[in-house]
């Protein structure tokens, strides 16, 4: 297998303050991360830096052998890697079909795309399969500011997959989504993802989500990784203990 | 060597006033997050007013002395009353939208008071020009100035550190900097923000008449004023940066001088000039020379 | 692409519009000819509006296209209108190829602002312009059509046509335009421009592009008032100028293009008469009407009809 993304040393300081420091991750194709750590530890800010949101102090980061240190968001899009976002970043007042149609439309469809009409039969039939797939098709019509915490994350996460992105990193997913829903939340979200064999980077909270969605994770403290290896592993170093997860925590493993 | 120093004097002279206008503008969209189009109509509701009393005054035959009172005192009573009947009657309808609905309807606003302006004084113009002529002229080197200038340069530094004080060393003061920082957060620690708005747009209204009140006697007040002095006072405060009177004050002094070298060198292209210094300034601080820094969206 | 109804009944309204033309008053095809060259300016506002953006300033294009039109014909005696609309919008175009630059960094306030003051500079400088007659602006030369030159008495009602012609063209080409990829493109920057970013698009390439659009739309609308009125002067660069056709725009609101081309009908019927009776109080009653749209009718008047809809139904 080879690396789809590496990053080395990446920093980012704003001012006084270090949000990031040395941070060198190498992700294979097809892996699946977790990322835990504790609000403000540096996880989003590794997120926005991969993507191009904002530019590392000092570091790179590399995607599939190519540099892409400091490139914009959109065409860190348009090379492979998507993101959804901690709190939805959806088009309020437009329907949740709506949405759909504009991520077909702009991320899927080349430069001759734009001056053809967005609502053809064909895109939207593919609109709904894609909302169908993530179990929202019954909101089509809806305008997405009135939706639900769950249908929004889901849509969000949805429009990041439309190109089918080899590299997915998904930004707390069930942050705001009612405790019994966040399992068939991520079964519908992983599903695609294993099917299509991308990459996936998600961070997360709850540490029985981690364990049982990730091979792999990656703990985060001030700024810097404190830990990353395998599920259990991480999970019972002292540092993650102290750090991250709080304290001991006694739950029945299956072997 | 003359032409710099007329143009470091007028300059000066001329920013002295573009600051007490900016700063009502700026102070108001700090608080308020407004951008009010229509406080140029104060500027020019200011500048009437004191030309109707000062007109009157001198005719009844009054102590000369005592008409820059006169002067002050018809921009405190112009801007307050228009301000608050402004801000109670109209704005208060429309808070909560956001901040391009408020562009819109301060620009409606604008339109108003234009048009009330035109029907209390009419279109022909007013001049008061005794109480400048009164403190006779000056000269600094080889240029000569009128001494009215120089007091209002005066009074302008006078009301900068006023303002500074206020808004700093006063507990009112404090109340108004903590809703500039965050209206929310202010909310929750009990500060009654309604009162904080009347407050400070009745402020930045009289700040506005005030600049138009003094200039008044040096120029001749006609109609189209008001939005002459909105597109000037918008480049002050965006070049210094939104919400800031130390960038109203830096962005004067730029715009100012900026005008001032251009009225003696090129008057033609004098606005031009002015928003080609601001976009010089933007390019290098997008937000303005003083703004406050945006917090994280995602 | 098919005939939707929104093309077809533009297209129908052309028509309609054209074969009434011989047989309506002077006045009112007078009328209607301003109404749709201003229509023009209109739409390019609604245009920007729907990304977002407020534009206070379009009178900066539509003074351009009328001067253009203006300098060429008095001083190289061109007189073709295509020709003249053409240098119009060159003119124009180059212009916010330049200000487009700076402008699609900004938003809200500041764009709007900006875009004020644009148009209050060439105010300005045309005011202090004596070659180009200050403050009373000069006259325009009398139109002609690709080598057709008609009778003097007959040129207002060809220009009328001509205006009927490009105004609904440009309307027509704008509705479909609004459906495309990059007419979403506005309404997706103008709800979440991070997701835009995030979808592969570049927001200010989009916003530059149509804040270029609506200046050509805004120069033909100058050219084609120019010669209809024969007259150009800076009060087209004026504040109050560019303030009317955002009124017009929120008048009809931004859903539907035919409703800004009817608001602008309607605006002019009642400023031709209202403007004279009471000169005073004009602005005023823009700004108390302006006022209760934004507070009862923040759609446009175009939302009363899907309230009367809704009702019947």
């Amino acid at each position: 297998m080879s690396a789809i993304l590496s990053t080395k040393s990446l920093a980012k300081s704003f001012g006084a303050i270090t949000a990031a420091a040395d941070v060198s991750v190498t992700v294979e194709e097809g892996e699946i991360v977790g990322v835990i750590g504790a609000n403000g530890a540096g996880k989003t800010t590794f997120i926005n830096m991969v993507t191009g949101y904002l530019t590392p102090t000092s570091g790179s980061i590399h995607f599939r052998g190519r540099d892409i240190t400091g490139m914009p968001p959109r065409r860190v899009v348009r090379a492979g890697i998507c993101r959804s976002f901690q709190v939805s970043q959806l088009f309020g007042e437009l329907t949740a079909l709506d949405n759909m149609l504009i991520a077909l439309g702009m991320l899927r469809e080349g430069a001759l795309g734009w001056i053809a009409p967005l609502h053809t039969t064909r895109r939207e039939r593919q609109a709904r399969e894609v909302l169908a797939r993530y179990t929202i098709e019954e909101h089509a019509a809806h305008p997405v500011a009135t939706l639900p915490q769950g249908v929004r994350k889901l849509l969000d996460i949805a429009m990041a997959t439309v190109s089918a992105p080899p590299l997915l990193l998904l930004d707390e997913p069930t942050s705001g989504v009612a405790i019994d829903e966040k399992f068939p939340l991520m079964d519908t979200v992983m599903g695609p993802v294993r099917a299509s064999g991308a990459a996936c980077l998600f961070v997360e909270h709850d540490m029985e989500i981690v364990e049982r969605y990730a091979a792999r994770v990656i703990a985060f403290y001030d700024g810097r990784i404190l830990a990353d290896g395998p599920v259990a592993e991480v999970l019972e170093d002292p540092g993650v203990r102290r750090f991250v997860i709080g304290s001991e925590i006694h739950r029945a493993r299956a072997g | 060597m003359l032409k710099l120093t007329a143009i470091l004097v007028d300059g000066v002279i001329y920013a002295s006033w573009l600051f007490i206008v900016a700063a009502g503008l700026t102070l108001v969209y700090g608080v308020m997050r407004i951008l009010n189009l229509a406080h140029g109509s104060l500027y020019a509701i200011g500048a009437y007013a004191a030309a109707s009393a000062i007109g009157w005054y001198f005719k009844a035959g009054y102590v000369p002395a005592a008409s820059y009172l006169l002067l002050v005192g018809a921009a405190l009573a112009a801007g307050a009353v228009v301000g608050i009947a402004v801000e109670r009657g109209v704005l208060r309808v429309f808070y909560g939208r956001d901040e391009v609905v408020m562009v819109l309807v301060t620009y409606a606003v604008l339109l108003v008071l234009e048009d009330l302006i035109k029907l209390v004084w009419g279109v022909e113009s007013y001049s008061a020009y005794q109480p400048y002529q009164l403190l006779g002229r000056a000269t600094v080197g080889p240029v000569s100035f009128a001494n009215y200038d120089f007091a209002l340069v005066g009074v302008s530094a006078a009301l900068a550190v006023a303002l500074w004080w206020g808004l700093n060393r006063t507990r009112q003061g404090k109340l108004l900097l903590a809703v500039i920082y965050d209206r929310e957060l202010a909310t929750a620690l009990g500060i009654n923000v309604t009162r904080v708005f009347v407050v400070t747009f009745a402020i930045g209204s009289v700040l506005g008449a005030l600049a138009g009140a003094l200039t008044a006697p040096a120029i001749s007040v006609t109609t189209g004023l008001g939005v002459e002095v909105i597109v000037l006072a918008f480049a002050v405060v965006v070049t210094g940066g939104l919400g800031s009177i130390g960038g109203a004050l830096v962005g004067a002094l730029i715009v100012g001088l900026a005008r001032a070298a251009s009225v003696h060198l090129w008057p033609e292209v004098e606005l031009f000039v002015i928003y080609g210094v601001m976009a010089l300034v933007l390019a290098v601080r997008p937000q303005g020379l003083f703004a406050h820094a945006a917090a994280r969206r995602i | 692409m098919g005939l939707d109804r929104s093309t077809l009944g533009l297209g129908a309204a052309a028509l309609a519009l054209l074969a009434a033309g011989p047989l309506l008053p002077d006045w009112l095809r007078f009328v209607g000819t301003v109404a749709l060259a201003n229509a023009l300016v209109v739409l390019g506002v609604l245009l920007l509006m729907r990304a977002g953006l407020v534009s206070f300033g379009q009178g900066l294009y539509y003074c351009i296209g009328g001067y253009a039109a203006g300098v060429a014909g008095k001083y190289w005696g061109i007189t073709d209108a295509f020709v003249l609309l053409a240098l119009g919008v060159a003119a124009s175009a180059a212009v916010a190829a330049a200000l487009g630059l700076l402008l699609s960094r900004y938003r809200e306030i500041f764009f709007a602002m900006f875009t004020l003051a644009f148009s209050m500079i060439l105010y300005g400088l045309l005011t202090k312009t004596q070659a180009l007659g200050s403050t009373d602006g000069f006259n325009v030369v009398q139109a002609s059509f690709a080598g057709f030159r008609p009778p003097q008495a007959s040129v207002k009602g060809w220009l009328y046509a001509l205006t009927v012609l490009v105004a609904f063209g440009c309307a027509i080409a704008l509705q479909r335009y609004l459906r495309s990829g990059m007419g979403y493109a506005g309404e997706a920057i103008r709800e979440n421009e991070i997701r835009v970013e995030y979808l592969g698009v570049s927001v200010r390439r989009v916003i530059y592009a149509k804040y270029v659009l609506a200046a050509v739309l805004a120069a033909l609308g100058g050219g084609l008032q120019a010669l209809a009125t024969g007259h150009v002067g800076p009060d087209m660069a004026y504040w109050t100028t560019s303030g009317e056709f955002v009124f017009v725009v929120l008048l009809g609101g931004t859903t539907h293009v035919g409703a800004a081309l009817a608001a602008s009908f309607l605006f002019e019927l009642v400023k031709s008469y209202v403007s004279h009776l009471s000169p005073y109080t004009w602005q005023l009653s823009l700004g108390a009407v302006l006022l209760a749209i934004i507070l009862f009718l923040p759609k446009g008047l175009w939302s009363l009809r899907e309230r009367f809809a809704r009702k019947a139904a």
